[in-house]
């Protein structure tokens, strides 16, 4: 029996609507969980990326990528596990920021290297890139002020190098 | 030249080989009714319900090979095909469906008789399109025929709005079809095929496990000459059936849950199993980890996401099953097993497909006679259930094609219309419609159709008065609760037929069979319907438990088990003569309110 791994798959699909759908509808008809999903346009308008994370053994995903690669709109379907990639990817998050907390919560940003995007008298917005355990972290170290909202993009991915789809 | 959109379709399905379209008529389509007026060479075959229309193309699809085309309305008219369109995804089966949408401006508003077509068959169709602009509709209409046809066979779906049918525009039509992100591997990988070839020469034991690809991609000659070359047993599956010759030496009949002992026997025991164009379906394997312990695995398919899906192959060979095959014939060397071949007909003459002979009418005997009265040449459709397992049994397939079949959706109602569809498809040949009194009345309304355009198909209801393969398993596996299974209430199916325009035959004794059955192929100017009494409780065996292994095989029935007809004195089954008299008519029990 395989291991279950966190894979990330990019999927190179056609810019048409309906093909995020799709997408999608083939991983929950099948029974596979999306851990995250981010789609954009490319350096070619008329195809899109996805970057698909999923959990699974060997097998499940080597089944997924097959799958993928079926759908008519789909051109290329790459599992990054023995790939050495970038990956990121972006949150907002909206933290109570009262006068008295608000340098410790500054140098906290700064550490994550983080930006404060928007002030109110009673908040900040932080945006902050990275891999998904170093934005865990800094939710995690902001969690104490009140956090009032987050979000977060879902990770995108590229190989390294001049490897590309 | 500026024309209509609806010209500009049926332009199209023109270029596209299309003689025969089946469909129903509504709102959303009615410009495109409009100009069927002005295609003479484009027949439409009006059906009493959408699903008839989706079955029937299957039907056309899998007894020619040619692209079966479907057409409905928008809203209700669309869903309709819904379960055809997924019985033609489980089995690979080439339908072009048209269904017709509300206007584009209305689209998305809970518009009259709107439904998200196609949002509804992604997951049951290869592809689908919504055409929102007049000017795509060539291309998406000979893309779709290209989908539907090439690689793994399936089911497309092009949902076209009324304006669009009746914009103007400048048609052209398409010459060729290039989709960038589909192209389909034909040509089988020779590295691949040297070491199959390597696999087959070392194997003392070796299998040919022969699936519906195999149908599909015409493969007939060439699984016959591995088959004798390598002097190898064949087994197929249900949608395999025809894919070798069932009176052939070497064949072992069907496989799986009701296939032959022999054939399972002889599976678990194989080294190496040659599977081709097969999908190592559930009902094929039981339980996958204790099925072929022992063999290696050569696995030949078009589409490569069937390959490791169910088993991990040693030897995966992706491609047209055909080409392979080719390439595989001329590399084999072709050591023989003589050995392996004796002892498999060992146990075909200890564990031989029976029924009991005891003067009761049973289905397994009247699917042998249809077999022997059409020389085995009929194009035999079935609907599903018990009858359905028998006829795969029963009928020897010779040819492909000759077996047609809802096997992966397992689709009652099925029977009737694919059967209209193949005689349409197939004027010459003599087709059989084996059905159960359950299966018929889910689309017994095609009946009309059948009568109109007077089609002679012989439509044989093995009347057991229960939904048999239910009940069977609720025999065996829910000590006897016969729970909402009893057909008794039924309507009388002579009458019924008789209604229809239809000739009806009843027949109570296997004496009256073979006549029944010539009388009715004899009636060349409509359909027969003959309605079968068959034993009551007879059941399908060999029967290898859902998700069970070889070990739980039921060969036949078990002795401690109720007795067979025990119903037998019941006034039902009194008839003296076969063909049932007008007296014996009034016999059949009027249908009781429930």
């Amino acid at each position: 029996m395989t291991q279950t791994q966190q894979h990330t798959i990019s999927v190179l699909v056609e810019n048409k609507p309906g093909v995020l759908a799709r997408v999608a509808l083939l991983f929950s008809r099948r029974g596979y969980n999306i851990e995250s999903l981010a789609v954009s346009i490319t350096e070619n308008p008329s195809i899109s990326r996805m970057t698909v994370v999923v959990n699974g053994d060997e097998q499940e995903v080597e089944q997924i990528t097959k799958q993928l690669h079926k759908l008519i709109d789909v051109s290329k379907v790459q599992d990054y596990i023995d790939v050495p990639i970038i990956a990121r990817e972006l949150a907002l998050i909206k933290v109570n920021a009262e006068v008295n907390n608000r340098t410790a919560i500054l140098q906290l940003v700064e550490i994550f290297r983080g930006r404060v995007i928007d002030m109110s008298d009673k908040t900040f917005v932080i945006e902050v890139t990275g891999g998904n355990d170093k934005i865990d972290a800094l939710e995690k170290l902001l969690e104490p002020y009140g956090i009032r909202e987050l979000v977060r993009t879902g990770r995108i991915a590229m190989a390294r190098g001049v490897r590309g789809m | 030249m500026r024309v209509k959109g609806s010209r500009a379709l049926l332009e199209s399905l023109k270029r596209e080989g299309v003689d025969t379209i089946f469909g129903y008529p509504g709102g959303a389509v009615i410009p495109i009714y409009d100009m069927i007026y002005q295609f003479p060479d484009i027949r439409h075959i009006l059906v009493r319900h959408e699903q008839g229309a989706g079955h029937m193309a299957e039907g056309y699809a899998l007894a020619t090979g040619k692209v079966g085309v479907c057409l409905a309305t928008s809203g209700p008219g669309a869903t309709n095909l819904v379960t055809p369109l997924a019985d033609a995804m489980m089995d690979s089966v080439p339908i072009v469906a048209i269904t017709g949408q509300v206007r584009s401006n209305l689209i998305g508003t809970d518009a009259f008789q709107e439904a998200d077509i196609t949002g509804i068959t992604m997951p049951i169709t290869k592809h689908n399109w919504l055409v929102k602009d007049v000017n795509q509709l060539p291309e998406i209409v000979a893309e779709a025929f290209h989908v539907a046809r090439s690689g793994r066979p399936g089911p497309v779906l092009i949902d076209i709005p009324r304006d669009v049918s009746d914009a103007e525009f400048e048609y052209t039509p398409v010459e060729s079809v290039d989709i960038p992100t589909y192209k389909p591997t034909t040509r089988g990988h020779s590295v691949q095929i040297k070491r199959a070839a390597e696999l087959i020469d070392q194997a003392k034991k070796p299998i040919l496990y022969v699936g519906g690809g195999a149908n599909h991609a015409y493969a007939f000659n060439e699984v016959r000459e591995l088959a004798e070359k390598i002097n190898t047993p064949v087994t197929t599956t249900l949608k395999g059936l025809g894919a070798f010759p069932e009176t052939h030496p070497l064949s072992l009949g069907m496989l799986g849950m009701h296939g032959t002992a022999y054939a399972n026997y002889a599976v678990s025991e194989c080294d190496l199993l040659i599977a081709v164009g097969a999908r190592f379906d559930d009902r094929v394997t039981g339980k996958v980890a204790e099925w072929v312990p022992n063999a290696k695995i050569i696995h030949i398919d078009i589409d490569p996401a069937e390959i490791g899906k169910v088993l991990l192959a040693d030897v995966p060979i992706v491609g047209d099953v055909k080409a392979i095959l080719t390439e595989l014939n001329k590399v084999v060397k072709g050591k023989q097993h003589p050995e392996w071949v004796s002892q498999i007909n060992k146990l075909k003459q200890d564990f031989p497909l029976h029924y009991p002979n005891d003067g009761v009418l049973h289905g397994q005997y009247v699917i042998e006679q249809i077999g022997e009265v059409s020389n085995h040449d009929a194009i035999c459709v079935t609907d599903v259930g018990q009858h359905q397992m028998w006829a795969a049994q029963f009928f020897k397939c010779e040819r492909p094609r000759q077996f047609v079949t809802s096997g992966g959706l397992g689709t009652m109602g099925f029977g009737l219309p694919a059967a209209i569809g193949a005689q349409f498809g197939a004027p010459d040949k003599p087709v059989f419609c084996v059905t159960g009194d359950g299966s018929i009345q889910m689309c017994i309304q095609e009946l009309m159709v059948a009568t109109i355009y007077k089609l002679p198909i012989k439509i044989c209801i093995l009347n057991n008065q229960f939904l048999g393969m239910v009940r069977q398993w609720q025999e065996l596996f829910h000590e006897n609760r016969y729970s909402s299974v009893d057909l008794e209430a039924s309507p009388d199916f002579v009458k019924l037929a008789e209604a229809y325009g239809a000739h009806a035959i009843r027949c109570f004794k296997p004496s009256g069979v073979r006549a029944a059955l010539e009388e009715a192929m004899s009636i060349t100017d409509r359909p027969t319907v003959l309605d079968f009494r068959i034993s009551k409780e007879e059941n399908v065996y060999p029967m290898i438990p859902s998700g069970g292994t070889i070990h739980q095989m039921v060969v036949q029935r078990p002795p401690d088990m109720v007795p067979l007809d025990s119903y037998i004195a019941s006034e039902t089954y009194m008839g003296e003569d076969d063909q049932a008299t007008q007296e014996e008519k009034e016999t059949v029990p009027v249908p009781r309110a429930k």
